[in-house]
């Protein structure tokens, strides 16, 4: 221990920083501190700034008060100091007085006065800390947050399907105001003849995929021509419709989130409430509408286009001409004569799933521009989840009713 | 060689002027902003733009900031000619102002001492305990209690996300800061402690204020000089003098009846 009356002066020097015994370092950050009896000075000078107080942060957090019991701040050397250099020394203040020693003085040039004092009065301590990192409880948390918004987003699903259900019903049955056409005919138009290119192209390509994997396979058992049933068949029953409402769901039920959600950042959903409108009737109802008209007719539109496909790969790879193909097609088809309305019927109950759950998305949107995003995806992933389940579901139905 | 004889109108010096504009013209398509238009901001005052909608007050500023290209003329910020810089020199200057966007523009995604580390972060190489120091000092600078700064934009107010956006412009210690329209959308007690905020952190931190505001009582109460945008030109004077000023916009600007009400007080 020092006894009191003896000089004691300590210097810090930082890499880089060559301190010279007179401590004359312009341009860079230094202290030193020193200790005359109960008294310790702190000498403070250079660029106190904030690409230098990096260095200066660490020894700062070692400073010891070794026994004194006034602390002295001497910064008349200071150059220039900003912000970030002004909350080191007060930092350092901070815990020397908390140490339990009084702050006798602070000398500064003047120019940085009021910076010290303004920041010296309004901070309020240290930053809260963000709750500490537990990877295995946060995991676990994340987790059964995740389980229970799944179970509460299904359980608001299930009342809006019941909200559209009625208010659908009710809007046909008995009407107290006419239908929004315009809103209903552009919705078709947006989700239904606008979606013709690239629905048709698509399922072209699968057809022709279809009749080609269908034929190097059926080929070795020189049964090539079977080739047909297999595209017929599952184009008819399986692939038009679910290849048509996936692209929907992408396509329609994307941009209904968006919208949607879009015009609840605006507030216009809550000026349509305030004027005692309904925009459940104004938003949901024509598109859900529209997409249900839409879907059918896209439906059958990319059956006819996926048989083409078929058609065309077995032309040219099984040298099946058109005439055969149709025959062979025909033939296939009275194995199993509701093949085309199995397909067709599911289109309805995809349509309406993909609309319910890109306006129910877009309703929940709240806050951010973020949500819009966030909800947008989620209406995409939910709703050809959605469509998938719904398809098997049928696909156990028709197999119960052996059609 | 022949010289133009220029009057003897003292030209303040380089050092004095923190934002030298010359010639600006601006157009948006066809429409022509600003014509011709000079003005200087000397460094340490409060500058305040006022002028009428569609005058172009953001457009000045998104212009002194680099962020708008004029078609002519030419803007030196801090004695740089904008128009001759290099992306270095532009970046170097970039940070040594400042800039608060009308509805302060804070990055959504993240938390307010997040969005006040973006620019040490990027600028600095600071170990991370101290950026969440000196976040949580901005943040009390501007007078925000230390738990707003786990928060994100979307949970606070107006009011504490103007001053959250300002702590973040705030966050280099610039030399010159940048306000559109600080005190739009709050409420006159919360516009009263903006202008006192502003007053004070103009006074602790040597800045310089470039302020577009529609606020009378906020111009009354923080500028040193105001700059009026009529007929796609600066007029410029303190309160006293444009008070007199015979353009009949400026004289309904500050002897209607809000600008009496604002002035009288």
């Amino acid at each position: 221990m020092p006894s009191p009356g003896k000089r004691i002066s300590s210097r810090v020097a930082f890499k880089g920083t060559a301190l010279s015994d007179s401590a004359q370092s312009v341009g860079r950050a230094w202290y030193r501190t020193e200790r005359r009896n109960t008294v310790l000075r702190f000498f403070f000078g250079g660029d106190w700034v904030i690409e230098e107080i990096a260095a200066l942060d660490k020894s700062l957090h070692t400073l010891k008060l070794d026994g004194a019991r006034e602390v002295e701040f001497d910064g008349s050397e200071v150059k220039r100091m900003d912000s970030a250099g002004a909350w080191l020394i007060l930092r350092a203040k901070h815990q020397l007085s908390e140490a339990g020693a009084k702050i006798r003085e602070m000398t500064v040039p003047d120019a940085y006065r009021p910076l010290l004092e303004k920041l010296d009065r309004e901070i309020k301590g240290p930053p809260p800390s963000p709750p500490p990192h537990r990877p295995f409880t946060d995991f676990l948390a994340r987790m059964g947050q995740g389980a229970t918004e799944m179970a509460e987003t299904a359980y608001r699903l299930l009342g809006f399907l019941g909200r559209i259900t009625v208010e659908t019903f009710e809007a046909i049955v008995r009407p107290t105001r006419e239908l929004p056409w315009p809103a209903f005919v552009n919705q078709i138009e947006a989700t239904g003849l606008t979606a013709v290119p690239i629905v048709g192209l698509l399922s072209f390509l699968l057809g022709v995929v279809l009749a080609y994997q269908g034929a190097e396979q059926l080929k070795r058992f020189g049964a090539e021509i079977f080739t047909v049933n297999l595209v017929g068949l599952s184009v008819l029953r399986e692939i038009g419709v679910l290849m048509t409402a996936i692209i929907a769901a992408g396509r329609s039920g994307s941009a209904f989130t968006a919208q949607i959600g879009t015009m609840k950042l605006n507030e216009e959903v809550d000026a349509m409430v305030t004027m005692g409108l309904n925009p459940v009737e104004i938003l949901v109802l024509p598109r859900v509408l529209g997409l249900l008209v839409s879907l059918p007719l896209l439906t059958f539109y990319a059956n006819i286009m996926g048989l083409i496909g078929g058609a065309v790969m077995c032309y040219f790879s099984l040298d099946i001409t058109f005439p055969a193909f149709s025959r062979q097609l025909q033939g296939a088809i009275s194995f199993s004569p509701w093949s085309f309305w199995l397909g067709i019927i599911k289109a309805p109950f995809f349509a309406f799933t993909i609309a319910l759950v890109g306006c129910f998305e877009g309703l929940r949107v709240e806050g951010t521009a973020e949500s819009v995003g966030r909800l947008t995806t989620r209406s995409v992933v939910e709703s050809i989840f959605l469509v998938v389940v719904l398809d098997a579901g049928f696909s156990i139905l028709f197999s119960i009713l052996e059609i | 060689m022949v010289m133009r004889i220029k009057p003897k109108r003292a030209e303040p010096s380089q050092e004095e002027v923190a934002i030298r504009v010359r010639g600006l013209v601006t157009r948006m398509g066809e429409k022509v902003i600003h014509d011709h238009l000079d003005l200087d901001v000397k460094r340490g005052e409060v500058l305040g733009v006022v002028g009428g909608s569609g005058t172009g007050k953001s457009v000045l500023l998104r212009s002194i900031i680099h962020l708008i290209k004029p078609a002519e003329g030419e803007i030196s910020v801090l004695g740089k000619r904008l128009d001759q810089l290099n992306d270095q020199e532009l970046r170097a200057l970039e940070i040594r102002w400042g800039v608060l966007f009308q509805e302060g523009a804070l990055f959504s995604s993240h938390t307010v001492a997040e969005n006040i580390q973006i620019p040490l972060r990027e600028y600095t190489n600071l170990p991370q305990r101290l950026m969440e120091e000196i976040a949580a000092m901005k943040l009390s600078l501007v007078g925000l209690p230390p738990d707003a700064g786990l928060k994100y934009p979307s949970e606070l107010s107006g009011g504490m996300k103007k001053r959250a956006a300002l702590a973040r412009a705030l966050a280099l210690d610039p030399e010159l800061l940048f306000l559109d329209e600080p005190t739009s959308g709050l409420d006159p007690i919360a516009a009263n402690h903006f202008d006192e905020l502003l007053r004070d952190l103009h006074k602790s931190l040597n800045l310089t204020v470039f302020m577009v505001t529609h606020d009378l009582n906020s111009l009354k109460g923080t500028t040193d000089r105001i700059a009026v945008l009529v007929d796609k030109k600066v007029k410029i004077g303190t309160i006293q003098t444009l008070v007199n000023d015979p353009h009949p916009w400026i004289q309904e600007y500050f002897n209607g009846a809000r600008g009496r009400a604002a002035l009288a007080s």
